[in-house]
């Protein structure tokens, strides 16, 4: 994962629920290139096809609210999504995104300073977010440890490969 | 027992403590616990990739696995079809016993619930946000993503960060027709979608002791609805009684200690509480049904359904009202249990002939209409009742939708009526 991340904004507004991110009737999908192109259909209807790989979402709290579908934060990994910014998530989500490998931050107060083509600047490791136009800033605690680590190493399937591979090789190994 | 240093644990940090080997935990401490469940449904299929990708190749623990498809079944897309291929093969190939495939279905907390998997003390996930309703075992039950469930069939462990927790003591008695789904939603309208995110939500006193089980079912399974990470309730002589025939491991009861630090205590009283529906279009937009029905808000389709409140109480509860009377003129009522079992046990009892002779359509058991994504679908601006639990917009259909969430007894009353209505008017 990069330390600093810098992208263009697109804003959303509180309690966006994953049923706004990803809704029922694509559930079935399982390839996230198709899964893409519905992204957003119900919450930002216009992000689908305008989004650029490395953009940022910037949210009011309780991002991601409702259900545990993966498909969400994988929608928007496929889409090229750089992070998601907010000032407050709903637990599955964040924890799928992270999973996923996808950075996710929390920082009460982010939605406040950026409005919709912004540029947003995230440095993970010192805990700021500045609005690269306005100069405005908020500060957020970092990830705490573990969770850097997920995000550096890719996220979990490479973690538990890593793992399984090396009590594989423990075990292997003669006494 | 108190630890020595400082104040005792809440129900969640015990289990916690349990599931991580510890002899305490704190909130905000990040733990690696033992999974002693895990639950898959058709989002399970999105599982299979990323544990082969990991590299692995035997689940931990094939007894502890258990997969219930729910939301289309039979398969009624080619992709609900192929999703549930994935996972028969996977089941097959890892062997992997318990798998309930259709003809044994149910929703999958309903599954977990009525055969035993998920006892006291547990720490079980599953790849369903409302894995929180096994809370009422006096477990930690919390939803995961199908990656994080790679992780936990290779491992057979996950990390968890040590949630605080609300404590929602109820008092007092619930007046006549007023339901455990009526409390919830009070509860609901005090706390919010937001107010337990990342939180453990305790539900005790002297109410929630004189709950059933399936009534703790209902009630925990709607903390989702709060942002929690799981909602619990401490296991009694109730919870015994019920998992004694049942359960499929050893129960570890667990009970949160008398100087436990909780962040929030509600205080809820159920004294002159009428009856609660939810609102368009968040389930935390709660408010009494007396009120509501004052609008002559006209419904095109009710739901009696979902793992909130299809047991066979509710639809115990749904026929008695339903006897005698008939379906509305231009209302589509759908009822579908919450497992094959509870069908059949409608069979027997005639509740399914009390429905249809009504005019009402009784579904094979699934997650039925209550996700927007398989059947009982709605048109722009059409309006539902619904005993399920959450009505953002696009939930059972088009975004412009909108629905009432309510009980079980509340829905049947709008099915008579054609619109939102008092069930206590038929008692
Ligand atoms: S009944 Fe509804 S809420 Fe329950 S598991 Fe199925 S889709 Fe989810």
């Amino acid at each position: 994962m990069k330390d600093v991340i810098e992208g263009r904004v697109w804003t959303l507004g509180r309690d966006v629920d994953t049923d706004g991110i990803i809704s029922g009737k694509y559930l079935t999908i399982i390839d996230p290139e198709e899964l893409k192109k519905h992204v957003f259909e119900i919450a930002l209807p216009e992000f689908a096809q305008a989004a650029r790989p490395g953009d940022i979402l910037v949210a009011d709290e309780n991002f991601g609210s409702g259900s545990s579908r993966e498909h969400a934060p994988q929608a928007m990994k496929a889409i090229g999504v750089g992070a998601v910014v907010a000032d407050s998530f709903a637990r599955i989500f964040f924890r799928n995104a992270i999973n996923l490998g996808l950075p996710t931050v929390e920082a009460r107060g982010v939605r406040a300073i950026f409005e919709q083509g912004d540029t947003a600047r995230i440095e993970m490791r010192a805990g700021r977010i500045t609005n690269v136009r306005t100069g405005a800033t908020v500060t957020f605690p970092p990830l705490p440890p573990h969770l850097l680590g997920l995000l550096d190493a890719g996220g979990l399937v490479e973690k538990v490969r890593t793992e399984l591979a090396a009590r594989k090789a423990a075990a292997a190994a003669p006494p | 027992m108190t630890a020595s240093n400082g104040h005792g644990m809440t129900l969640a940090e015990k289990v916690l403590a349990r599931a991580s080997g510890a002899e305490r935990v704190v909130p905000g401490e990040i733990i690696e616990g033992n999974v002693d469940l895990a639950m898959m449904h058709e989002q399970g299929a999105q599982t299979v990739g990323p544990f082969h990708q990991m590299g692995a190749e035997k689940v931990w623990d094939p007894e502890r696995v258990v997969i219930a498809i729910d939301h289309w079944v039979p398969a009624s897309t080619e992709g609900a079809a192929v999703l549930h291929r994935i996972l028969r093969k996977f089941a097959a190939e890892t062997q992997l016993p318990h798998f309930y495939d259709v003809g044994r279905h149910g929703i999958c907390h309903q599954i977990l619930a009525e055969n035993g998997w998920v006892v006291p003390g547990d720490l079980a996930v599953g790849t369903d946000s409302h894995t929180n309703m096994l809370g009422a075992m006096g477990a930690v039950a919390t939803g995961i993503g199908p990656t994080e469930m790679a992780a936990v069939l290779a491992l057979g462990q996950l990390w968890l960060k040590v949630p605080p927790t609300i404590q929602v003591k109820v008092h007092g008695t619930m007046g006549r027709g007023v339901t455990a789904k009526d409390l919830v939603l009070r509860i609901l309208g005090e706390i919010k979608t937001t107010g337990a995110t990342y939180k453990s939500v305790e539900y005790s006193g002297p109410a929630i002791e004189a709950l059933s089980m399936p009534e703790r079912f209902t009630i925990c399974n709607m903390t989702t609805e709060m942002g929690a990470k799981c909602g619990m309730v401490a296991p009694d002589q109730k919870t015994f009684d019920y998992l004694a025939p049942i359960a499929k491991h050893a129960m570890h009861p667990l009970t949160p200690d008398a100087d436990a630090q909780y962040e929030r205590v509600v205080e809820i009283d159920l004294d002159g509480m009428p009856p609660m529906v939810a609102c368009p279009y968040s389930p935390d937009n709660v408010r009494p049904l007396p009120d509501v029905v004052r609008e002559h808000i006209k419904v095109d389709q009710v739901f009696l359904g979902s793992c909130t409140n299809a047991r066979i109480e509710d639809l115990r509860e749904g026929a008695a009202l339903m006897k005698g009377r008939q379906v509305a003129k231009g209302v589509r009522f759908i009822v579908s249990p919450a497992s094959t079992k509870i069908y059949d046990q409608c069979l027997k009892e005639g509740i399914i002939q009390t429905f249809t002779d009504a005019g009402a359509v009784f579904t094979n058991s699934s997650c039925s209409a209550c996700f927007g994504g398989n059947m009982g679908i709605l048109a722009p601006d059409e309006v539902c009742a619904s005993s399920s639990n959450r009505n953002f917009p696009g939930r059972m259909g088009a975004k412009e939708a909108r629905i009432y969430l309510m009980s079980p007894a509340a829905t049947v009353a709008a099915a008579i009526r054609g619109e939102v209505a008092d069930h206590r008017e038929y008692l």
